[in-house]
């Protein structure tokens, strides 16, 4: 599509014996049919090793000698077999194999194999207590099950310890410091039991308490990596590349993570800006408003700081990339952003404040059973004995996994509708949430500019000023194309850069362009943007007829106003925060009925509001889509912005939505507060467990076939309860994809 | 009970056959794509004759 060529190299990382590697996005594959055409097709090029679909992430892996082919005749010939292919920044996708999920299924399927055995040699050994099993029989058994046990539970309770030992360095506790005591303590526990010929020994209890929290675990690591695959899916095919000019004056396109301060880039007409800099060369109107909010175009000449995500106008710009100098915009966005961030990190998950409570609460009960057994006279290993049964039965299955597996459920139906998320602790806070601020430009309001008014355009001049439009790759005449639904560009186009297009009609001369390009006096224009605040204004002009004046605005999502009044009835606070100017924002509130809104607000500003809110006692969901909202963003409760937003909006956020709708905000906000309810009956379950499981034990009578059904039956309770949730009311979550 | 003796190694090694299957399955990738799979049995690429008649090249 571009006219310059990319820098394949770039995208391609060394694969065995000479051959290259090349990750691919590929637009448009949904069925089985797709997938052999795909591969057929790249097969019969020569010169390709491998060529392999992989239909659940909707990659092509291609594998081939760059000696007998490149990467442009794959693309072409993709592209001839219908298919649109992006290439991966090879950069952005370091987890290309998926280390943790494949170690956490590794971590499962051996706890899932020792725990079956020992489950099997268990049984055997409580039917032998109760009837006449010989103490060797006995013996030997548990001796096998110690074999099996102390390997696995070294092994697949790494991830456990892990977790554990860096919240103990960090002065923390969490959910897995009571697990990985439990488990070393019924270890420890029965292997002593087992040298001294007792009856009863726990291996099967720490094996199978951690092959449950495995499969929790690795569930939600699952759905979380679909979302992430699903979103880097996103940004290939969003193209974030950038051109460099060399220093020889060729121009190859190459990927982001390449660009470095002092490098040349070319942005064309009607590209986006890919990076910040400075312009050198070159003469253009600049769309900003992913960048402050305005809606206005900029102009744009040699020396003026230009952002990434911006939109170029009709010049061709060359942009030297700027380090960070620390008097910009961006250095601004990003100081505020740092504080904003550190601010966030002191959110304490739900999970990990019950096991605040839970841990000193059962470590304490343990340690009074023990005192109490021995004050009873009992002597002090039994007393040690029932002190750590204690800790086993109370040992933390479901309440390990009563969040993760409520997550699992909810963040699958957030991914049905259409809400990918990008931290995992955001469904808790989303439910906490009482105020949602949103930014106005390219969130309440879509990214690209449509028609206000058609003046007194008649249908037949539309539709050939939608002709001319094609030939112009000016952010507003794409507006004008999709008003007149033109398809056939005119011939003979002449454009003078900067100003406008000319083409002739029937003898007569039809010009599109910037009013003072179809010579528009000023009195008529001020006039316009009085009817139309912060409108964008394109001119017509045919023959000898007098001009036509277009005002062009970003125009409100469809479905805002049904969304923000359900979300206001369901009792939101809600206020637009915009940085565009004050009669933009006022026709959109008015239009919306909101009563509380802002303009002109700068990012400190925001931040400042934010901050103001929160000593409020408000919880606030920012919804914001610029780079002018990547503070506040970082600095709110929690965020959501569109997938249209800048990248730094995007990774600040703590979700993104797609779509042209608002449906999956509030689409999330009700499955978020669905899954909170869920969390906490799961978390009620698993303390009422508790109340009737602890007494037993302290009364020294439980038995390891009690904790096994014990903690089997809790783990299935809460894993139910969390299922819940899909077949409840989950009809509600439209599908939108 | 002496039978045991032989049983539980033959049970072990037939469960620990079973892992090795597993994780050798998971390290060949035949778990990254689950949903292409299915699809796959359908392909008839392999088979010789009348089903080779596409590949005309422009």
């Amino acid at each position: 599509m571009n006219v310059h060529a990319r820098d394949w190299d770039a995208f391609v990382t060394p694969a065995e014996e000479g051959a290259v590697h090349m990750d691919l996005a590929v637009e448009g594959i949904t069925c089985a049919a797709c997938m052999g055409e795909i591969e057929r097709g790249l097969s019969r090029l020569p010169g390709i090793r491998k060529a392999r679909v992989n239909l659940t992430s909707q990659r092509l892996a291609v594998d081939w000698d760059t000696g007998q082919t490149g990467a442009d005749q794959i693309v072409a010939e993709l592209s001839r077999l219908g298919y649109t292919a992006h290439p991966f920044d090879p950069a952005s996708q370091k987890d290309r194999q998926d280390q943790t999920g494949k170690n956490l299924l590794r971590c499962m399927a051996v706890a899932g194999f020792a725990g079956m055995n020992i489950m099997l040699l268990s049984v055997s050994v409580w039917s032998g207590n109760a009837t006449d099993i010989t103490p060797e029989t006995r013996d030997f058994f548990h001796w096998l099950s110690a074999l099996i046990a102390l390997p696995t539970v070294a092994y697949s309770g790494r991830p456990f310890f892990k977790s554990a030992f860096s919240a103990l360095r960090a002065g923390r506790l969490n959910m897995d410091v009571p697990i990985v005591i439990g488990v070393t303590l019924a270890v420890g526990l029965s292997l002593i039991q087992t040298m001294q010929h007792q009856h009863h020994a726990y291996f099967e209890s720490a094996v199978m308490l951690l092959f449950f929290l495995l499969v929790g675990r690795y569930l939600d690591h699952n759905m979380r990596g679909r979302t992430r695959s699903f979103a880097e899916n996103i940004a290939a095919l969003k193209a974030e590349v950038a051109a460099r000019i060399g220093a020889d004056g060729t121009v190859r396109e190459v990927p982001l993570s390449k660009i470095e301060p002092g490098d040349m880039v070319l942005v064309m007409a009607g590209d986006r800006v890919p990076v910040d800099g400075v312009v050198v060369d070159g003469r253009s109107e600049i769309d900003q408003s992913l960048v402050t909010g305005e809606t206005i175009l900029h102009p744009v000449e040699k020396g003026t700081q230009v952002y990434a995500g911006t939109l170029n106008g009709d010049g061709t710009l060359k942009v030297r990339v700027s380090a960070a100098t620390g008097a910009t915009l961006l250095d601004e966005v990003n100081r505020l952003l740092e504080t904003a961030t550190q601010a966030k990190s002191l959110y304490v998950r739900l999970a990990d404040r019950a096991a605040q409570l839970y841990a000193p609460i059962v470590h304490g009960a343990a340690a009074v059973t023990f005192a109490g057994w021995m004050l009873a006279g009992a002597d002090w290993q039994p007393a040690l004995v029932i002190a750590i049964s204690v800790l086993i039965i109370t040992c933390p299955c479901a309440l390990g996994l009563a969040v993760p597996a409520v997550q699992v459920v909810a963040s699958g139906q957030l991914f049905k509708s259409g809400v990918l998320l990008n931290s995992g602790d955001a469904i808790e806070r989303l439910s906490d949430v009482d105020t949602i601020v949103f930014d106005k430009t390219g969130t309440l309001t879509t990214a690209e500019p449509c028609l206000l008014d058609n003046g007194q355009l008649s249908d037949e001049l539309l539709a050939l000023v939608g002709r001319l439009a094609l030939s112009s790759r000016h952010p507003l005449s794409s507006a004008l194309v999709k008003e007149s639904g033109a398809l056939r560009p005119f011939g003979s186009v002449s454009e003078t850069p900067g100003a406008g297009i000319e083409t002739t009609v029937d003898g007569w001369a039809l010009r599109l362009g910037g009013p003072a390009f179809c010579s528009v006096p000023d009195a008529e224009i001020a006039a316009l943007m009085k009817k139309h605040p912060g409108a964008s204004v394109i001119a017509v002009k045919y023959g000898t007829e007098p001009a036509v004046l277009l005002p062009l605005r970003q125009s409100l999502r469809q479905d805002a106003a049904a969304v923000m009044a359900e979300l206001s009835g369901l009792g939101y606070q809600l206020e637009i925060l915009s940085g565009d100017r004050e009669g933009a924002v006022r026709a959109v509130a008015e239009e919306l009925e909101l009563a509380n809104w802002r303009a002109e607000v700068k990012p400190g500003e925001k931040i400042a509001h934010l901050e103001t809110l929160k000593r409020q006692g408000r919880k606030v969901l920012m919804v914001g889509d610029g780079l002018n909202d990547a503070p506040a963003l970082a600095g709110s409760h929690v965020s959501l912005s569109p997938v249209t937003a800048v990248h730094l909006s995007q990774a600040a956020a703590d979700a993104v939505f797609l779509g042209d709708k608002l449906q999956p905000v509030a689409n999330a906000l009700q499955i978020s507060r669905r899954a909170r309810r869920a969390i906490e009956q799961n978390l009620w379950i698993s303390a009422l467990y508790n109340v009737v499981a602890v007494p037993i034990a302290v009364a020294g009578m439980v038995t390891p076939l009690m904790a096994a059904v014990a903690m089997s039956a809790s783990s299935i309770a809460v894993t139910a309860n969390a299922l819940r949730l899909r077949w409840g009311d989950g009809g509600s979550a439209r599908s939108e994809l | 009970m002496d039978v045991l003796i032989y049983l539980i190694p033959i049970a072990l090694f037939l469960g620990l056959l079973g892992l090795a299957g597993f994780l050798w399955s998971l390290k060949s990738g035949q778990f990254e794509d689950l949903e292409g799979a299915k699809w796959r049995i359908l392909e008839d690429d392999d088979l010789e004759g009348p089903a080779d008649k596409k590949g005309g090249e422009s």
